[in-house]
């Protein structure tokens, strides 16, 4: 079994293989486990779609159903590991990314959960001056 | 940590979000001892220190009630004055305390003067100036925050030495989060990460800062 981590989400794909730095994944799956879509036009989230780069040295980001997104992802300038074995991926999110996002001066938003198991959204405290701290027990 | 300032302030459209940057079963014993009455959510990926390039705790971002950062991430309140800590004794130089107290004093004063008059503080910054104290861009930082959160997914399936692999590179990758390195090293009894080997890495900084000081001006001279 492969599981795909991104940002919050972590998504055992039954249909999901790997081989080497490869990760095929088909449709479905891409959106399920990015929220980003694959479509005719590229990879698309809200109004931004990245082309489907023609492989490296002849090889293919398309096999059938199924696309690259590893490939597509370092293409796309964001990192991804995986351990030893491939059974679990990150697809991480670039620095560029993550500056830009900062840059906008918009709080970025999140969802972390207390210890009653229950979700706290960032954005569900506007109206409100926030003061975000963090702390640990080491 | 922050519950009295909460109690002065929570009239104000004033709300502390504590993020423990930990495992839930770590900070829970924390959280139970002290039942803060604000939310303490538990970030055990670090989702939050990817997101903001966080490196350390106690780090804090101040976001108005439009949701824009007026603060951007800053040491909360703390300094280094615990290098100058007597490790056989465990004590401070009172000067050194004093040094602690007076920033301490200085950081949750300004607090409380944001609390009370919003984007009327003068801590409250400007847009440029916010950017203008955004750390640039770094390529490894996003590569080790991906195999930490890689080394947490292993560690829960059990797959202890696959995922101090990964950690290591973490590590290796982003040598000034201390978020990182204390996460992931061996605890003491009380789940601390503040042996020997911490001791060395934090003597290894040199003239470099464990905690980044924070530019917070005093009381405003009365005109």
């Amino acid at each position: 079994m492969i599981t795909v981590l991104h940002e919050q989400r972590a998504s055992p794909l039954p249909r999901a293989s790997a081989d080497g730095d490869a990760l095929w994944l088909e449709r479905d799956d891409i959106e399920q486990a990015t929220g980003w879509s694959w479509k005719p036009q590229g990879l698309c989230h809200g109004d931004v779609c990245v082309p489907l780069p023609h492989g490296a040295a002849g090889q293919a980001i398309v096999r059938g159903d199924s696309l690259d997104i590893a490939a597509l992802w370092r293409h796309m300038g964001n990192p991804v590991v995986h351990d030893a074995g491939g059974s679990a991926w990150v697809l991480g999110s670039g620095s560029a990314q993550r500056a830009g996002a900062l840059a906008t001066l918009e709080a970025p938003d999140f969802s972390l959960p207390d210890l009653d198991g229950q979700s706290h959204r960032l954005s569900d405290y506007r109206g409100k001056k926030v003061f975000l701290a963090t702390w640990a027990s080491w | 940590m922050w519950q009295a300032l909460f109690d002065e302030l929570k009239d104000r459209d004033f709300v502390i979000l504590a993020v423990a940057m930990d495992q839930p079963d770590a900070a829970r014993p924390w959280v139970e001892a002290a039942l803060p009455a604000y939310p303490c959510l538990i970030d055990r990926d670090h989702h939050v220190a990817d997101l903001y390039g966080l490196v350390n705790v106690p780090q804090a971002i101040w976001i108005d009630e439009s949701g824009r950062i007026v603060r951007p991430p800053e040491t909360a309140g703390s300094t280094d004055g615990f290098r100058s800590m007597d490790r056989t004794r465990f004590t401070l130089p009172d000067e050194v305390v004093a040094e602690r107290n007076r920033i301490k004093a200085l950081y949750l004063d300004a607090l409380r003067d944001w609390a009370e008059r919003g984007a009327q503080s003068r801590h409250a910054l400007n847009e440029a100036a916010v950017v203008a104290r955004l750390k640039p861009a770094e390529p490894a930082i996003a590569i080790a925050h991906a195999h930490f959160r890689l080394g947490q997914h292993l560690l829960r399936e059990g797959r202890t030495e696959l995922a101090q692999e990964h950690f290591a590179q973490a590590i290796q990758l982003h040598p000034d989060s201390w978020n990182i390195w204390r996460q992931t090293a061996a605890k003491d009894a009380r789940g601390l990460a503040a042996g020997p080997e911490f001791w060395a890495r934090v003597d290894a900084l040199g003239d470099r800062p464990y905690y980044d000081p924070v530019a917070i001006d005093g009381p405003a001279r009365p005109t």
